[in-house]
């Protein structure tokens, strides 16, 4: 059974039955009886005082149950949504943190704020109550330009709280060494880089539903979360008050999170605070319009980057100034995505033996922007592949050769950076030549060549990403400032039939957990993987757990599995022993069977179990029934999955299309559980990272604030057609602290893809003088370099 | 969306005399632009009326030098009807590439004629052609059908009908489609019919517009070079994230090339 289904095989999705026969269990789809429905009035403005607010014709406004402002949920004590990370500035202190109602109380900050909720009959009923509410605005001037948030006279965010506009003035590194190396540089590369603002845009937009037994007092909260557990946490500890053993977090079937669903939003809490003072249960869903409007955003740095080389071109110094865009209000994980999922990453691949990091937190009055796939990781790749791509340019060398010559040497891992982290393994020449061979890198400049003919510039890129993912370590997150542990659980549960309940704290929403973790335990107790059932997302029935993100549920969450079953092993060798009469030490596990070494004695796995649940002759002096074992894991280091991908792009010089007609990308993700699976999580991935380089930008609008990308008509999502095949490889280095050996693969996609696409249309536009394309490479910003640039694009 | 009268009558007489008299009556072919268009609240009807049921309003014939498509005709099938592939094969091409797979098989010729989108397809290829729109008081000649942004000829309680295009000897259609939302950020349609050539661009400016100095040019020599120094103005384009007036102008010209040369093959 183990070849087709274990570890290593291409298992088809259990998950995908439900989910392509439309039988997938949403948020939305609930049923509840006597659901009324909520809706929620926001800001049309960037930057207002509320004057006043008048919900007297709306409530009286067919269905209508109840209306909440600002006001209510301050009279009702309700607390503020929180920042979970506090990241201490340069001088020792901890960032401001401006306080996050759940609703506008006086002020709102940004399109979209909350202002009022509605709760009737109907969602359109709801929608034409809050049309009937008026609220008097005193529109006051706006800040949406990230560059500009900390210019003199620029409309402050918060003024009392974090005057500026400032969060945090945050540095890592020693200033110092790095000039003293640039003073002995031999070449500096020079680089202005702007990170472009995303919208996560999730398959299913975020929605909460809310039911208080007035019986029990005990609520539940449906939520579209990525970690139910966390969530439960956040509002019971910070925000309502709930106690946890009251309130009840389910994330059922959730289509697609990327980072956006992690984080404690105002609309679930409103709708499990107003729950229990309606007395009905309360559905609420987002539109789409309101997914583009208030789902945390990602990205959206800018960034002077310097780094230093030798005449021999070895990297000397890496120096980095960057001003990270917050939003209006901190977001859960806000302070921590610039600063230790971005600065630390500063090393990448190479031996930079000094980097200097400087990273200044700005408010602006535009949606929070949070952790989005790859969190920090992308921006930090993109700054160094893209630095590293222009020396080399710059220098005329080669850009693999550049990037080989300052690798970190396969044999010096452990490799401590000078950015804080600890590479625990890697191989990373062996990477990029598979990647040049499957790229046929060789073969590149008869490519070109062949597509001048054509009329089309054509350019290739590379990027050797780095990243630090399976968050991650309890202690070094403690130590940086992280206010939760980011270990996970597991609990093997089997019945007495002999199948098998797998409860994680991890949560899928497209992660194929359900089809990975059963194929672990299936292989690992050698039990058929139709017998092993897959449980996430419930607070009441799994063990509380940290959720899912940062590539972290395979190498956290499986290896807690894995400890849990060791236990089952381990106790269903006493009970075999038991059974069999020998002795536990000589009893071995095989394939399921428990065994007496030397011996034909067996006991299969399933008929200890069933002594376990019905224990006629069972030790019951020395062992407790049941077969239930749990475990936690805490790791003791992050992963570290690293790769290179190679782009080729071809462009039309008559109307700036960039077409992405190669994509190779070879990763290293220790072992590989299921290679389907990885394949298409790294698919997804690089897709979303061309979607950043050529299509994607959240654009507000400089005068008024208004979100002009506020809608899949002026929002460039990537289609499929955007994109060629992939060519993909690997190789594996295995991560040596957790039991699988296994690395993240979530987010190494998304991480790597967008360097590589823009160094490729840097390459292509190389020969008519353009020496900067700012990211996304739309074909208007292309076509204008191109019409600007120094030589003509004939011939 | 907000309450109204739904109505589905089964002849156009009815679907006349149910628009008539209501305060604030819509008619709905496909519905791909009414429906968003009322789930986003910007419209208010008292009444809409479906004109699915209708048979009469939907198919293609052929009548001597014209392909006649009834106004209630899906995308679909003017981009799979033999007769459109045989007679104009340009604007079976031109259906093909509207939207979407469900977009083609819900949206209408006369829905998306009437509305007169800046930025849809259909009217390139009506003005182009210089097709005539029939209606339930009339008939349009191409020229005074489309005013200006989503402003038609037509009056209170005026239906589409058919639309009459007249066989092309040459013909092609070229849209550089928005990056986002893949309507025509510029399309343009170069026609040689009965009538003369005709250059008409959709998606630059508020409404369809032809280029006369384009359509001279190609009148004595009907090859791309003809116009390749030809350069259309950018004062009255469209400038937003995607495309300044400019690069608008300049993409009419590399468009109009493309659709010579498309013609010619
Ligand atoms: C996702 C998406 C992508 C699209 N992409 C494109 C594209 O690339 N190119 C493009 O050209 N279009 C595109 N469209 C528009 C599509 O082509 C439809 O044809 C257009 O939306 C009109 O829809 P409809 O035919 O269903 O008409 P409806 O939505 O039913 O009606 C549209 C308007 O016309 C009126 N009307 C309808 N029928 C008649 C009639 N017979 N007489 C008089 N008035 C009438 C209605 O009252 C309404 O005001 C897209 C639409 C969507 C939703």
């Amino acid at each position: 059974m183990t070849a087709e289904t274990g570890i290593g095989a291409r298992v088809k999705r259990k998950e995908d039955q439900r989910f392509l026969t439309g039988t997938g269990r949403y948020v939305d789809d609930l049923p509840l009886a006597r659901a009324t429905y909520a809706y929620f009035l926001r800001s049309p403005h960037a930057h207002a005082k509320i004057k006043s607010i008048d919900v007297s014709a709306a409530k009286s406004m067919p269905g209508v149950v109840e209306i909440f402002t600002g006001k209510d949920i301050a009279d009702a004590k309700v607390g503020g949504l929180i920042c979970g990370w506090v990241v201490k500035d340069k001088h020792g202190e901890p960032h401001k943190a401006p306080p996050h109602p759940v609703m506008a109380l006086d002020t709102v900050r940004y399109v979209g704020d909350t202002v009022a909720m509605v709760v009737a009959g109907s969602h359109d009923e709801a929608k034409d109550a809050a049309e009937a509410i008026h609220v008097d605005y005193d529109v006051k001037p706006a800040n949406v330009d990230l560059a500009r948030a900390f210019d003199k006279g620029v409309p402050e965010v918060h003024a009392a709280e974090a005057p500026g506009n400032l969060i945090y003035d945050w540095e890592i590194g020693v200033k110092a060494d790095v000039e003293a190396a640039f003073a002995k540089a031999a070449h500096v590369t020079r680089m202005d880089i702007v990170n472009n603002r995303l919208i996560p845009n999730a398959m299913e937009p975020r929605a909460a539903a809310a039911e208080y037994d007035k019986g029990t007092g005990n609520y539940t909260l449906w939520s579209t979360s990525q970690n139910p557990h966390v969530l439960r946490l956040i509002l019971s500890a910070f925000v309502l008050g709930i106690p946890e053993h009251k309130l009840r977090v389910i994330a059922p079937d959730v289509g697609g999170g990327f980072g956006s669903k992690i984080f404690c939003y105002n609309e679930e809490t409103m709708v499990c605070w107003a729950a229990s003072r309606v007395g009905r249960p309360i559905k609420w869903t987002a539109e789409r319009a309101e997914s583009f409007m208030t789902d945390a955003h990602g990205r959206d740095h800018v960034t002077h980057a310097e780094l230093a080389l030798d005449k021999d071109h070895k990297f000397l110094a890496l120096k980095v100034e960057t001003i990270a865009n917050m939003g209006a209000y901190l977001s859960t994980f806000s302070t921590a995505v610039p600063t230790y999922l971005y600065a630390t990453l500063l090393a990448g691949q190479y031996t930079t033996p000094v980097i200097y990091a400087n990273v200044k937190a700005a408010l602006t009055h535009t949606a929070p922007v949070d952790a989005y796939r790859g969190a920090g990781r992308p921006e930090a790749t993109f700054v160094i592949e893209s630095i590293v791509s222009k020396a080399a340019a710059e220098l005329k060398v080669d850009p693999a050769e550049l990037r080989r010559k300052n690798f970190i040497p396969s044999d010096a891992f452990p490799y401590q950076t000078p950015v804080a982290l600890q590479y625990d393994s890697g191989n990373y020449p062996p990477i990029i030549d598979e990647a040049i061979k499957i790229a046929d890198y060789k073969g590149f400049e008869s490519r070109r060549a062949e597509a001048k003919s054509r009329g089309k510039l054509r350019g290739i890129g590379f990027s050797s990403y780095i990243e630090a993912c399976g968050l991650g370590p309890s202690r070094v997150i403690g130590q940086l400032g992280g206010g939760v542990g980011q270990w996970e659980s597991a609990q093997i549960k089997f019945n007495p039939t002999g199948n098998v309940q797998v409860l994680t704290g991890a949560h899928s929403h497209g992660q194929s957990h359900e089809t990975t973790f059963a194929q672990l335990v299936s292989d690992k107790l050698g039990i058929p993987i139709e017998t092993v059932e897959v449980i996430h997302g419930d607070t009441a029935t799994t063990p509380f757990g940290m959720g899912s993100y940062g590539s972290r549920s395979l190498a956290v969450g499986g290896s807690a599995i894995m400890k849990a079953a060791d236990k089952i092993i381990a106790k269903g060798k006493k009970i075999a022993a038991h059974l069999m009469e020998a002795s536990v030490a000589d009893v071995v596990f095989e394939n399921g069977n428990f065994k007496v070494a030397g011996t034909d004695k067996t006991v299969p796995l399933g008929a200890a179990v069933f002594a376990a649940y019905v224990p006629h002759n069972y030790p019951l002096e020395e062992l407790e029934p049941g077969m239930d074992e749990n475990a936690f894991y805490d790791p003791s280091n992050f992963v570290y999955p690293a790769g290179t991908q190679i782009c080729e792009v071809e462009i039309d010089p008559d109307t700036g299309v960039v077409e992405v007609v190669n994509h190779t990308a070879v990763d290293d993700f220790g072992n590989i559980i299921n290679p389907m699976i990885v394949e298409g999580q790294v698919h997804g991935g690089i897709v979303q990272g061309v979607g950043q380089a050529l299509l994607e930008n959240a654009v507000y609008d400089k005068e008024t604030g208004q979100l002009l990308s506020g809608s899949y008509m002026d929002y460039t999502m990537p289609r499929a057609d955007d994109v060629p095949s992939f060519k993909l490889g690997n190789t594996v280095t295995p991560c040596p602290h957790n039991p699988l050996g296994v690395k993240g693969c979530g987010e190494a996609g998304a991480i790597a893809a967008p360097a590589a696409v823009m160094n490729a249309v840097h390459d292509a536009l190389a020969p008519l003088g353009v020496t900067h394309v700012p990211m996304p490479a739309t074909p208007l910003t292309v076509w204008q370099l191109i019409q600007s640039a120094p030589r003509a694009a004939a011939g | 969306m907000y309450d109204f009268a739904y109505h589905r009558p089964k002849s156009v007489a009815d679907a006349v005399a149910l628009l008539k008299g209501k305060e604030e009556a819509r008619p709905m072919s496909g519905g791909m632009t009414l429906i968003p268009t009322l789930k986003q609240r910007l419209a208010r009807p008292s009444d809409v009326v479906d004109l699915g049921g209708i048979k009469e309003l939907a198919g293609i014939k052929v009548e001597g030098n014209n392909v006649v498509i009834g106004g209630m005709t899906r995308h679909y099938d003017v981009a799979s009807s033999a007769d459109v592939k045989a007679q104009i094969p340009a604007l079976a091409s031109l259906a093909g590439h509207i939207g979407d797979p469900a977009v083609r098989n819900r949206g209408t010729m006369g829905g998306s004629v009437a509305n007169n989108d800046p930025a849809a397809d259909y009217p390139a290829a009506v003005v182009a052609l210089n097709a005539t729109v029939t209606t339930t008081t009339g008939k349009h000649t191409a020229d005074d059908f489309f005013k200006g942004l989503f402003e038609t000829a037509l009056g209170e309680g005026e239906l589409i009908t058919s639309i009459s295009f007249p066989k092309a000897e040459k013909a092609a259609y070229v849209k550089f489609p928005n990056p986002a939302s893949r309507y025509a950020m510029v399309g343009v349609f170069v026609a040689k019919t009965a009538s003369g050539v005709r250059v008409a661009v959709t998606g630059a400016g508020p409404c369809v517009f032809r280029v006369k100095a384009m359509e001279d040019a190609l009148a004595k020599n009907f090859s791309s070079a003809a116009i390749k120094d030809i350069k259309v103005p950018a004062d009255d384009l469209n400038n937003d994230i995607h495309g300044s007036a400019e690069y608008r102008a300049h993409l009419v010209g590399v468009m109009a090339r493309r659709a010579v040369d498309a013609a010619n093959k």
